[in-house]
């Protein structure tokens, strides 16, 4: 009876599960399907709480309490800029459960009278070197996000044949762990030099590349609980960490097509560190027009179409309330608003879609970028706000740009196009924008917000 | 019992590319999040780890995984319907109290 209630609970749980992803695929219907997931969350847990195998609840709900504690203020307080650090953080988290279950499963089992067979020590193997491989790539990830540690790829010679021998002996390990599951000795040493692997995979890996890592990790973190699910033998946990992996492996690979690059490019390229800038000296020859507020004003009010290029700068300044404003106010006069979000907009995937939709702009004025490149030819004004390497023309045209061939907004193809930005500065990549040189173009220079702001009281007048 | 979980993990990657391939990139994030506190059922074996009485690294080790893990549902789905409570349609503040004019049991959350 006990062990069918059981199991209803987990299968319940796994199907609200897949209809709560499901509803993902509608922003209407999403809010309702995650509510019902969490539901099947609570199911699932129910379901473990009865199981006989538990016989002393003390431990457990002090976690509980002590987890609730902890993941209230994770949950509610933590900005939305913050995300994917938050997001990072919590991957360490789950990969460090699934690590600790399976260091404890392993050492109850040497200890035990009937030891480890070798099927239970590749699962648990597999678990904990990836579990481990995880908890160290996301703290990194997110140290790196949250700028505690430089965003900058770090580099040394001979990284990558370095790096490549340490993973190649920890898979060495985790072999002899399989054939010879009672080495506990091996087991520990795989799983810290996993550890160290994982600090040295992610530190070459630069900031704007870290959407990639993060999704990367998300699917790893997936699987490392899928591995727990083949060790204990829970078929929910297998279907869990599955759907898991399953999303970030798709989410890496559309972030990795959106730069053009390929996934061992982002992993071992370290992208952006030495790239030989070529446009430079041609930028240098080349004048730069600034506008006032004034006449930025003008060109925004009297504009039929506007489209809005947000990028990360944009919401370093935190200008998201001044972009709704602006638009507004562009709606206000008779003037359409888009909104073109680029792929890897952002520090993380659907980053500029949750930071936009938190200054109350409508999802439906939020185009991806095949969606709103057409629309640029017939665009009067384009309103580049923090995006640098996402418009730059060089991805189309310059062969020898680092960034050539990643898929970009044809801002340069709109009549006019404004560009509100700090100061000259190249992009996250570090490459010289030939945009800005663009005789179309008129540069509005300064913080984000306080352009913005200006530009909202200047349209009041005109 | 390892070839049933290896059709059944199979099985579900499988629906999880089919179903999630289809989120548009607008949910990404959400997706992530939502994703991650899925990723919490490890919870499941954290609990019966601390709660068996194996011995005390084991019950230690199955402690700090059911904080770790119920730190991540709790905040992930907390998270989640945070954000997705932002998403909103063009004019849904005006169709809301319409809306609510006509079927006043279809109310939206008003905050967002």
């Amino acid at each position: 009876m006990r062990t069918l209630f059981i199991q209803l609970a987990y299968v319940s749980a796994s199907v609200l599960f897949i209809l709560g992803l499901r509803s993902l695929t509608r922003p209407d219907r999403a809010r309702r399907g995650m509510q019902q997931a969490a539901v099947g969350m609570a199911l699932a847990i129910a379901g473990t709480l009865v199981n006989h195998q538990i016989l002393d609840y003390r431990w457990i709900a002090l976690g509980m309490v002590l987890g609730a504690l902890i993941g209230y203020p994770l949950g509610m307080w933590v900005p939305m800029t913050a995300m994917p650090q938050r997001i990072a953080l919590a991957l360490s988290f789950s990969a460090l459960a699934a690590t600790l279950v399976g260091i404890a499963e392993y050492y109850t089992g040497v200890r035990s009278v009937e030891g480890i067979g070798h099927a239970k020590a590749a699962a648990l193997g597999f678990e904990v070197l990836l579990g481990s491989l995880t908890v160290a790539g996301s703290l990194v990830a997110a140290g790196k996000l949250q700028e505690w540690i430089t965003s900058k790829p770090v580099t040394f010679r001979g990284q990558n044949i370095i790096n490549g021998g340490i993973f190649a002996f920890t898979l060495g390990l985790f072999a002899f762990v399989v054939m010879q599951p009672d080495a506990a000795r091996v087991f520990y040493a795989m799983l810290a030099l996993a550890f160290v692997f994982g600090v040295l995979f992610v530190m070459p890996i630069g900031g704007a590349d870290m959407p990639v890592v993060v999704a990367l990790l998300n699917s790893y973190s997936g699987l490392a609980a899928c591995a727990t699910g083949f060790a204990i033998d829970n078929v929910m946990l297998i279907i869990c960490g599955a759907l898991d992996g399953a999303s970030g492996m798709i989410l890496s690979i559309l972030m990795s097509k959106a730069m053009n690059r390929s996934f061992a490019n982002v992993l071992f390229g370290a992208f952006g560190s030495d790239t030989i800038d070529t446009s430079a000296r041609k930028a240098g020859e080349l004048q730069v027009r600034s506008i006032t507020v004034e006449d930025a004003s003008i060109q925004l009010a009297y504009a039929q179409l506007v489209i809005i290029i947000p990028g990360y700068g944009m919401a370093v300044a935190q200008a998201q309330h001044q972009v709704r404003e602006l638009a507004e106010m562009i709606e206000k006069r008779g003037g359409e608003v888009k909104y073109a979000i680029h792929p890897v907009a952002g520090r993380m995937p659907g980053h500029m879609n949750v930071l936009l939709a938190e200054a109350n702009i409508p999802y439906d004025k939020l185009y991806d970028m095949d969606e709103i490149n057409s629309d640029f030819d017939r665009c009067d004004v384009a309103l580049v706000i923090g995006a640098n390497d996402v418009v730059n023309p060089a991805a189309r045209t310059d062969k020898a740009s680092p960034i050539y061939g990643m898929p970009i907004l044809d801002a340069d193809k709109a009549r006019s196009i404004i560009v509100l930005k700090r100061s000259m500065a190249a992009g996250f990549a570090g490459i010289e924008n030939e945009l800005f040189y663009d005789p179309k173009t008129s540069m509005l220079f300064g913080d984000a917000k306080t352009s913005l702001t200006a530009l909202i009281g200047e349209m009041k007048n005109v | 019992m390892m070839i049933l979980e290896i059709y059944i993990f199979v099985l579900a990657a499988f629906t999880g590319y089919m179903v999630i391939s289809r989120v548009p990139p607008l949910l990404h994030t959400p997706l992530m999040a939502a994703t991650n506190a899925i990723s919490g059922i490890s919870l499941v074996g954290s609990l019966i780890m601390a709660g068996a009485q194996h011995n005390r690294v084991a019950t230690l080790l199955g402690f700090i995984a059911v904080v770790c893990a119920t730190s991540n549902i709790v905040g992930g789905f907390l998270i989640v319907d945070r954000m997705l409570r932002m998403f909103q349609r063009t004019g849904s503040g005006a169709r809301e109290a319409e809306d609510r004019r006509k079927a006043p049991r279809r109310v939206t959350d008003p905050v967002a």
